[in-house]
């Protein structure tokens, strides 16, 4: 059986006594007491670049992200407003949660093939791989929106529609400011 | 009918010792919000400020009265087997014996106003401080009631432990102060305060801290570990071991957490009283302020004695601070070091504390 040998410090006496080691601690945690209600009164009188605390006060101040974090998907558009999807089926098919559900319709434009008719994503469902994102080849489908409070009363607020992922903007808090979405 | 001076002075006497307790009552309340707030400021963080009235925050302050409210309208449950009786008369025990300790704390000089002389102390013993002391060691009953009446075998460990670690601790404490007894010569708290208001080669206040620093740091130790906080918590042991009061709720659990603030109150009193000239400033005498060159600031009585409040104010709240600093900083210690440090260090040093005084106060004299 192997054996482990923990080295455990030799404390000298002044360590052993603990007296000069409390007021140490709490010399360290005084400081920070003193520091941060000076960071907090200058934050108070104007200085806003100071912060007496490292906390984000979430719902009103969100942590900054970095641009690549993937985040709710969006659609893109052309310049008419009309997706640029032209429904190749690439990421429902690459989807490993299978929740994205593509409709294909006819395109007017005699250039382009196909569009959605309807395009939904199932956010209960998805597991936010960003492969869709990586397989489309139009450039279609991102996931760049910075919105990471979804949640929802029921599976059916988690089920997005071609407009809502179009216009992030206007849907942005539509789940939780509304219970009873009828789907 | 005309007021007689003493009538006057009894009933200012006792507007100013209602005033006094509930200004410990109140600062009980607020303590809940700077321990919060304090731990929060010392580990960079913010604190609890989300409860809201009106749209204001006042900086967390609403959740003194957020908490009051959820420990009123708790269900106020009470075990089956439970010791009715005691069970309900627990937390009131705590509490009662820490309040009425308070009564014998010297909040100020006494206020002179012609005829009229008010003392700012509730009772004045001859031997407060053991009048302290020995109400301290009966709120222990309030814990010990607690642990056992609630019929559960957690918390009847929780009770053995407190029982234990509160008794080893008060040995200690009653021995801490017998050297500073030794010094002053009396047993009468608000003379400790008068003696203290004398110097030292003419310059050095005759302070607790000064005359008796070994004493200061036993009696600072054994009084957290009496007030039953971090890192002497083991009866409580909120995170982790559930306590004496596992089975109460609602207000009865809330006069067990207010006692703990009080004792902490009353604590931060007997330091600043014994250890750090109650009510006197240094410097400040009867007729004004004295300077190293003797020149002196004349002043009025009144607003001496007002100095000499606000004095104590300041002590308080700075030991109350002190206290919490020390609690948000030491870790936990374990029940055999807690044991150890009680029987082995704390106690064997105020022993010798009292020896080498008794000496040193032998050659003096």
């Amino acid at each position: 059986m192997a054996t482990i040998n923990v080295k455990r410090k030799k404390l000298n006496f002044l360590e052993r006594i603990y007296l000069p080691e409390v007021f140490r601690g709490m010399a360290i945690t005084s400081w920070h007491f003193f520091k941060n209600i000076a960071f907090h009164l200058l934050r108070a009188i104007g200085f806003k670049h100071l912060r007496g605390a490292v906390t984000y006060q979430y719902p009103e101040e969100q942590r900054p992200m970095s641009k690549r974090t993937r985040t709710r998907h969006r659609l893109t558009q052309r310049e008419d407003g009309s997706p640029r999807c032209v429904a190749c089926m690439m990421c429902e098919t690459v989807c490993p949660a299978r929740c994205i559900y593509i409709v294909a319709k006819e395109n007017p434009d005699p250039n382009i093939e196909k569009m959605p008719a309807s395009f939904d994503i199932d956010l209960g469902k998805c597991v936010y791989c960003g492969f869709c994102v990586e397989a489309c080849p139009e450039d279609a489908i991102r996931m760049d929106t910075q919105i990471v409070d979804i949640a929802a009363y029921s599976r059916e607020g988690m089920y997005y529609t071609m407009d809502e992922l179009l216009h992030p903007e206007k849907h942005g808090d539509k789940i939780l400011s509304d219970p009873k979405k009828p789907k | 009918m005309t007021l007689s001076p003493e009538l006057i002075s009894g009933i200012g006497q006792i507007v100013a010792v209602c005033a006094f307790f509930l200004g410990c009552l109140l600062l009980s309340g607020v303590l809940t919000w700077v321990e919060r707030k304090q731990s929060a400021v010392m580990q960079d963080r913010i604190g609890a400020n989300r409860a809201k009235i009106f749209g204001l925050r006042m900086f967390g302050l609403f959740h003194i009265i957020a908490d009051a409210v959820k420990m009123l309208a708790k269900e106020n449950f009470i075990p089956k087997n439970a010791d009715k009786l005691l069970y309900q008369l627990a937390p009131i025990v705590s509490l009662f014996f820490a309040l009425i300790a308070f009564s014998a704390i010297p909040f100020g000089d006494t206020l002179v106003l012609g005829d009229i002389r008010i003392p700012l102390q509730g009772l004045n013993l001859n031997i407060g401080l053991l009048y302290i002391f020995a109400m301290l060691s009966l709120g222990v009953y309030g814990v010990i009631l607690g642990g056992f009446s609630s019929q559960s075998n957690y918390s009847f460990l929780g009770g053995l432990r407190a029982i234990s670690q509160l008794i080893s601790y008060e040995i200690t404490i009653g021995a801490s102060i017998v050297g500073l007894v030794m010094v002053y010569g009396t047993l009468n708290i608000n003379e400790l305060v008068y003696v203290q208001g004398e110097y030292l080669w003419g310059w050095v206040p005759k302070w607790g801290i000064v005359v008796q620093p070994a004493a200061f740091f036993i009696f600072l130790t054994a009084a957290i570990a009496e007030n039953k906080r971090i890192p002497f918590d083991l009866p409580e042991g909120e995170s982790e071991i559930v306590g004496y009061f596992l089975e109460y709720s609602g207000m009865r659990f809330g006069l067990f957490f207010l006692t703990d603030f009080l004792e902490l109150i009353l604590i931060a009193c007997l330091l600043a009283t014994l250890f750090f000239g109650g009510w006197q400033v240094p410097g400040l005498f009867a007729d004004g302020f004295h300077w190293f060159n003797g020149a002196v600031l004349h002043l009025p009585a009144l607003l001496i004695t007002l100095i000499r409040v606000l004095a104590m104010i300041t002590k308080i709240l700075f030991f109350c601070w002190f206290l919490m600093v020390i609690r948000w900083t030491l870790p936990r210690f374990r029940y055999d070091q807690l044991m150890h440090l009680g029987w082995t260090i704390l106690f064997p040093l105020s022993i010798a504390n009292i020896l080498i005084t008794g000496i040193v106060l032998l050659f003096i004299k």
